[in-house]
Parts: C-alpha cells; structure tokens; sequence
C-alpha cells in the first residue's frame, strides 16, 4: 500500500504542463542515463567488429550508430551488407529487426500531454530503444520529454562512439579478445528477450521455438544456403505469424489503461 | 554489382526513423486489429531469439565458449542483472573459457 501511495504521488502533485523544463528532471534523465550508456558503450563495440567485417570505416560506423541507434537492426543489416546485399533486402530487414519500435512509440505516443509542442515527438521518436523507452514509460504521469533527452544525451554518443572504436580495434586487439567481445550483442539481446519470458509463458515458449528453428535452418540444404538476413526475414514472419494466430494477445493488454 | 555504404547508412536511418517517428506522429491512435497486434508483440521476441541462436556459437572462436557465454546470458537475465551485466558476464565466461579451450 505504502509503496502504491509513493508511485501515485507525482501524479497527484503533478499541476501545470509536463512538458516543462526543469533542471532536475534533465539531471534525473541523466542519472538514470549512466548506466544505459555503460551498456551501450560496451555492445557497440562488438557491433563494430560486425560493421568492420561488412566494410564499414569507423566514421561510417558511428554515422550508423549516430542515426539508427539500433542494435539489431543495424546487427543484422551488417551481416547482409557483408553478403552484398541490396538496398531493398536491408530496408527490409531494418523494417523487421526493427519493428518492436513501432510498438513503444504508440506506447509512448499515448503518453505526450496534449499540449507538449509537436516538434518534442519528432526529438523522442530520434532514439526510442529497448532501454530507454523502458525508464521513460517507467515514470508516473504524463511524458516530460527533457528526462528522456537528458538520458539520450549521454546513451547516444556512447552507442555511436562505441562502434567507431570498435571498428578500430578489432584490428588491434588480439583475436581472443575479440573473441569475448563479440559475444556482447547476444547478452544485450538476452537481457531484453529473456525476463518477459520468464513472466509470460507463451513468449518463453516461442524464444525455445526459435532458437530450434533457427539452429535447424543454419544446417539444413537449401535453407542454409540464404543468407542469415534472409532466414532472419523469413523465421520471424513465420513464428510471429503462427503465434499471433494461435495465440492472440488480449485486447486490453496493449490498450490504454486509463 | 558494387554499393555504396553511404546509400545503405541513408536507406538504414530512414527506416529506422519512420518505423519510430509514424506512430509518434501520423498514427496516433492505438493499433485495433488483434492479429497485428498480436504479430507486432511477438516480434521483437522472435526476431531477437532467432538472431542469437545459433550465432552466438558462431561468433567466438570456440564454439563450446559460446555455448556457455548463451546458458551464462539466460541465466543471469532469468535473474534480473541488468543489460551490462548480462553483456559483461558473457564476455568474461568468453574470455576466461578460452583459455583452456
């Protein structure tokens, strides 16, 4: 109960418009922005040997970063850029990586107090990722935009910079190191997809379901022969389709709950 | 036929801007077809599942060290560690198993 009372709290003193700037609101942005950037300064970095393998300099590397700020999306696009793919297959395979986005900017879409000026979306909508659409939806009340920027502000330039430098070093470091360093990107992946499993048993099921196909069409003639985009595309239109038939989610889960 | 990064850095970044900016800004009504819905939610799931099996394997020089940096990542996310520690920790078992291997 006590807890229940101090989370309602800011909405109740909350008076005036959100969308105000205050200084402690960026600084708690910030705050809460350290440990993001610690996370994303670490797993660019074996993005960047990705982006290395696919060609990349590490100027084109953090112009990837910089304007995606994506890690699978810009994951997976790598692996096709290395099999010369088309512009059309990574438009693709952009759209789909990336897809969950669309799903945390209509969360975050019903957030915006009506009158937060227009231009503050076209700002958020710059870097909603995993993470940092986790601690802006976390806070009470309606959206302050400068909180998320004050988290940007530091996750952004880690993530671009991150890659650049491991474009570098993935010459200079020894081939053990970055042996471990390449394995950053599945933990970051782990981090995100393995707690919902935990709560809901359906996606835990279908995390086990993909990981099997998956190791499957890596082997199995024909299949094995398309690209890992390719497969990519294709494994996760069919499980998401399959499951979204099967198993539909509840109306209310995704709706407004006020 | 030979491409230019550049055009695939551009083609990248648009997408990736839209699939953010076009709920934020055209769409803003919640999405009410359940299937898409559904398929939408299940997703980011799958997609992120199916890039990081069997690749993790792959991606180290042994592949017993990414069998074990996988089982080490699903364990301590199970457990709530936070994205760097879970990123860190497959590292180090990486790292460390490497050395015997």
């Amino acid at each position: 109960m006590e807890s229940k009372q101090r989370l309602l709290e800011p909405q109740l003193v909350q008076t005036g418009r959100a969308d105000q700037f205050s200084r402690k609101v960026f600084c708690d942005g910030m705050r809460d922005g350290v440990p993001i950037a610690l996370g994303y300064f670490a797993v660019s970095f074996s993005l960047g040997i990705a982006a290395r393998k696919a060609g990349f300099t590490p100027f084109q590397g953090f112009l990837v970063s910089l304007l995606n700020n994506a890690s699978a999306g810009e994951y997976a696009a790598f692996a096709l850029i290395m099999a010369n793919a088309t512009y059309f297959e990574v438009a693709v395979i952009t759209l789909i990586a990336n897809a969950r986005y669309l799903l945390m900017s209509c969360a975050l879409a019903q957030r915006f107090a009506p009158e937060t000026p227009f231009w503050h979306r076209l700002l958020i909508g710059y870097d909603v990722t995993d993470e940092l659409f986790g601690i802006t939806i976390a806070r009470p009340g309606n959206l302050n935009p400068y909180y998320t920027y004050g988290a940007i502000l530091l996750a952004a330039p880690a993530w671009a910079c991150g890659t650049a430098l491991g474009i570098i070093a993935g010459n200079l470091l020894p081939l053990r190191v970055v042996s471990a360093l390449s394995v950053a990107l599945y933990g970051m992946f782990l981090a995100i997809i393995i707690p919902p499993a935990r709560k809901d048993r359906i996606v835990a099921v279908l995390v086990v379901i993909s990981f099997a196909l998956s190791f499957l069409c890596s082997y199995l003639p024909g299949i094995s022969a398309l690209s890992e985009g390719t497969r990519t595309i294709l494994l996760t239109v069919a499980i998401s389709g399959a499951a979204a038939v099967l198993f539909p989610v509840r109306q209310e889960e995704n709706e407004d709950d006020a | 036929m030979t491409h230019n990064n550049y055009i695939y850095i551009a083609v990248m970044a648009l997408v990736s801007y839209a699939i953010r900016i076009l709920p934020l800004t055209l769409i803003r009504k919640p999405i009410k077809n359940r299937f898409i819905q559904s398929f939408l939610y299940y997703v980011p799931y799958v997609t992120l599942a199916v890039m990081t099996f069997p690749a993790i394997i792959q991606a180290t020089q042994s592949p017993a060290a990414g069998a074990v940096a996988l089982v080490v990542g699903i364990a301590a996310a199970w457990f709530g560690a936070s994205l760097f520690q879970v990123a860190a920790g497959c590292c180090a078992v990486v790292f460390v198993l490497e050395f015997f291997i």
